[in-house]
This record gives C-alpha cells, structure tokens and sequence, in this order.
C-alpha cells in the first residue's frame, strides 16, 4: 500500500511541474517524470512476492515437463510486463516529438517562455 | 519491501529537484537520475526485460534533450506564477490525492495479485510456442496483434518528427 | 598560422570510439537474437543498434556520421522492417489465421527447447522490429541534428 502511495506521489509531482512551469523544457520534463510514474505503477501492480522472473531455464523448466504437476516455482506476473515493453519505447518516439515541436517554436519566437507565444497566426 | 520503498523516496527527492532548479543543465540530469532509479526498481520487481529497455531509452532520452536545452542556454525563465495560481494547483492535487487513496484500497494488496489469465501463459507457454523468455512469447505469439499496433504508433512519431522538421522550399518570388 | 577546428571531441574519445562501437553493434545484434531464450528482445536490441551510431556522431561530428547511415538509408530500412514484420504475419495466413506460428505449427518439438533455432517465427519478428526501431530512433535524431535555423 505504501508503494502504490509514493508512486502516486511521484505522478502528483510531475503533474504540479505541468501545470506551474512556465519554460517549455520544464514541462516537457514534467510530462517524463509522469510517464515513469506511470510505468511504475503497472508493474507495481503484478508483482507477486517471493516471485521469479518469468524465463524459464532447464532445471526450473523440469517442474513443468508432466501436465498434472503444476511446479514449485511462482513467477511473477507476465502481461503487464509485456505491456509496458513496448509503451517504454513509445514514450521515447513521443518525448522526441516533443523537442522537435519546441525547437521550432525556438526557432519562430526566440525564447522557450509559454506566456510570449501570442502571434495567432502562421 | 523496505528496499523498493528507500528507492522510490530517492526518486520523489530527485524530482523535486528536477522541476524546482532553476539550472537547466541540471534538471536534465536529474531527469537522469530519476530514469536510473526506476530501472533499478524493475530490476527488484523481477522484471529483467523492462530493465534493460529503461536504461538505454533513458540515455538516449538524455542526449534529446541536451540537444533541446543547449550548453549555453542556462537559466529558465525568472517570472514566477502569481500566488493564487499555485495555491489553488496545490489544493487540486491535494483532493486528487486524497480521492485516489480511496480508490487505491480497493485494489488486491501489494504482492498478491488475481492471475487469471496468466496461468495459462505460464504453465502451457513454453509447450505451445517453443520460447523459453515468457515475455517475447506473449508480445510475439499470443498477442502479436498489439505488437503491429505499437510499431504503426512509433511509425507515426518518425514521420512526425521528419514532418515538422521537414522546411518546405518556397520559390523566390 | 590559422588552424582549422577539428569536428568532434577530442583524441583520446575517438580513439576509444574506435574500438567500443563495434562492441556495442554487436552487443545489440546479441541481443535481438537470443530474444526468446533471455531477457531482451527486438525493442531493447533496437535501441542499444541507434545508441551505437550516435556514438558515432557525438564522438566524430555530424559528417563523418552522415556518411555511415545517411537520413535515405535510414528511411529505407525502417520501411523495409515494418514490411517484414506485416509479411511474416501475412504468412501466417497461409497455414491458419493472422500471425500463426506457421514454422513449427501446433506443436513444437520438445527436443528443439532453449536452443537458438526454435520457436518458429519469433527471431524473424525480433528482427523485423530491430530494424524498425533502431532506423527509426536514428532518424529522428538526425533530423534534430541537422536542423538549423532559417537564414
């Protein structure tokens, strides 16, 4: 219970950064500090204690080998891993677009600061 | 799991720090930080996989964004929000925080989860695809369809990216 | 005497540089093919494949990197790896329903376990998206590299 608590924390901490910060990089890092805490959280959630990793090598495979054993070894659980494999990826492909998206806005207005972009049109 | 707890009071310190300072530079390498972190804490998950993933984006997410701050650009901009604005994001994420422990006591306890679907991953994956990393089984035969889905998104941001970048040629006039 | 700067950082980073990103390549191509046997995968792979060449660019300046893997190469080939990855599912039509497992069908065999030819179709998925990942993230840093302002 403790756990889930401080990640939220850290999601609150990232969506304080969002909303106060005025510098388009701060908010940028605010957006990542979500994400991680996001992540986090899913994990957190199919952890299972006393668990192991779930590859399988060939001594802990032989528990498995007859189908009305069911083993000795407990795995964690596998699907939110799977999910979030790929969700750690897209978070990179995003941020980048991001940056790009700031940098041209650097480029048209020569500061980084929210409150100067005014001009309505292109 | 009282060394999962210390890490993550690290990390919550290290973001503070993040949006709080006011050197550039410095907050990206916290940002660094924070990303070292949340690695080590899938390694004390039991999640090897998501590990190494996390630390490699991480380092190329770094060199991003020193790219988007700059070495020179140092300080970030010196106005600060007026004092009503912050109080009143502080009471929203008060009662959003207060609201969501509510939530959070309804979820099975840390450490005991329902697997019902992972059951059969686990006891019969192995015999049905032939791959002994349970992970790659899943995202690649059992749900390879989510799979397709993500590398069309990452597909997506490429040519986002290469769209706004992108300088159209204008003739002279 | 006027002495031309030299892109890049200095001698000691490129010679290192010389000898570990052949390493890191090859650590990355480890990587994608063991996917089913240990932790890893295409993604992870794919991404130590684009860290590599931009060590390259950050050790040697933009230039010498441009000559590696130019922004049309890398294009082609994150095309080339979603059109393979779409193909293997394709494929798998022809011997059931989209994305079955067509080259060891129902059953695997069980002496083929934890060997490195096993598990049908899942190390040419893992390369398909090795592939796409790894030109697609250099991509888009080449792009946030090469962007200069307008004049």
């Amino acid at each position: 219970m403790i756990e889930y608590l401080l990640c939220l924390i850290l999601f609150s901490v990232g969506l304080y950064c969002i909303l106060i910060k005025r510098n388009l990089i701060k908010i940028i890092i605010g957006l990542g500090i979500m994400e991680y805490a996001v992540n986090l959280f899913f994990i957190l959630l199919g952890y299972r204690s006393g668990g192991q990793f779930p590859i399988l090598s060939k001594d802990v495979f032989a528990q498995f080998i007859r189908p009305d054993k069911s083993g000795n070894y407990i795995f964690v659980d596998p699907i939110p891993q799977a999910l979030i494999l790929t969700a750690i990826v897209i978070g990179l492909a995003v941020t980048c677009l991001l940056v790009a998206i700031a940098l041209r806005i650097y480029e048209k207005y020569g500061s980084y600061d929210i409150e100067d972009l005014n001009k309505l049109k292109g | 799991m009282l060394d999962l707890q210390i890490l993550l009071i690290f990390m919550i310190i290290a973001a503070v720090v993040a949006v709080e300072i006011k050197d550039m530079l410095g907050s990206v390498v916290a940002v660094g930080a924070i990303g070292l972190g949340l690695s080590m804490c899938f390694l004390l998950l039991q999640a090897p996989d998501l590990a190494i993933v996390q630390l490699v984006v991480e380092i190329l997410s770094l060199v991003i964004l020193i790219r988007a701050v700059g070495i020179k650009n140092g300080v970030s901009a010196v106005k600060k929000r007026k004092i009503f604005s912050i109080v009143s994001v502080l009471l929203f994420i008060g009662l959003f925080i207060y609201f969501s422990t509510k939530a959070l006591i309804e979820l099975p306890s840390f450490g005991n989860p329902i697997m019902r679907v992972a059951e059969r991953y686990l006891i019969s994956g192995i015999r049905e695809t032939g791959a002994a990393n349970l992970v790659s089984a899943i995202i690649l035969d059992y749900r390879a369809f989510d799979t397709l889905g993500e590398a069309t998104v990452l597909f997506t941001a490429v040519i986002g990216v290469l769209a706004v970048i992108r300088r159209v040629g204008r003739k002279s006039k | 005497m006027i002495k031309k700067s030299e892109p890049g950082m200095t001698i000691i980073v490129k010679t290192i540089t010389r000898y570990t990103v052949a390493l890191i390549l090859l650590f990355g191509i480890y990587i994608v093919l063991h996917g089913h046997l240990t932790p890893g995968g295409g993604f992870a792979g794919g991404v130590i494949v684009a860290l590599s060449f931009v060590h390259i660019m950050l050790a040697f300046g933009k230039e010498t990197a441009i000559k590696k893997m130019s922004e049309k190469s890398s294009g082609i080939l994150e095309s080339l790896g979603a059109i393979l990855f779409v193909t293997i599912a394709l494929l798998g039509l022809t011997a059931g329903y989209f994305f079955f497992n067509f080259i060891t069908g129902q059953k695997p065999l069980e002496t083929s376990f934890f060997r490195l030819f096993s598990s049908g179709i899942i190390p040419f998925c893992n390369i398909a998206i090795c592939l796409k990942v790894g030109a697609g993230l250099f991509g888009i840093f080449l792009a946030l590299i090469f962007f200069k302002k307008n004049d």
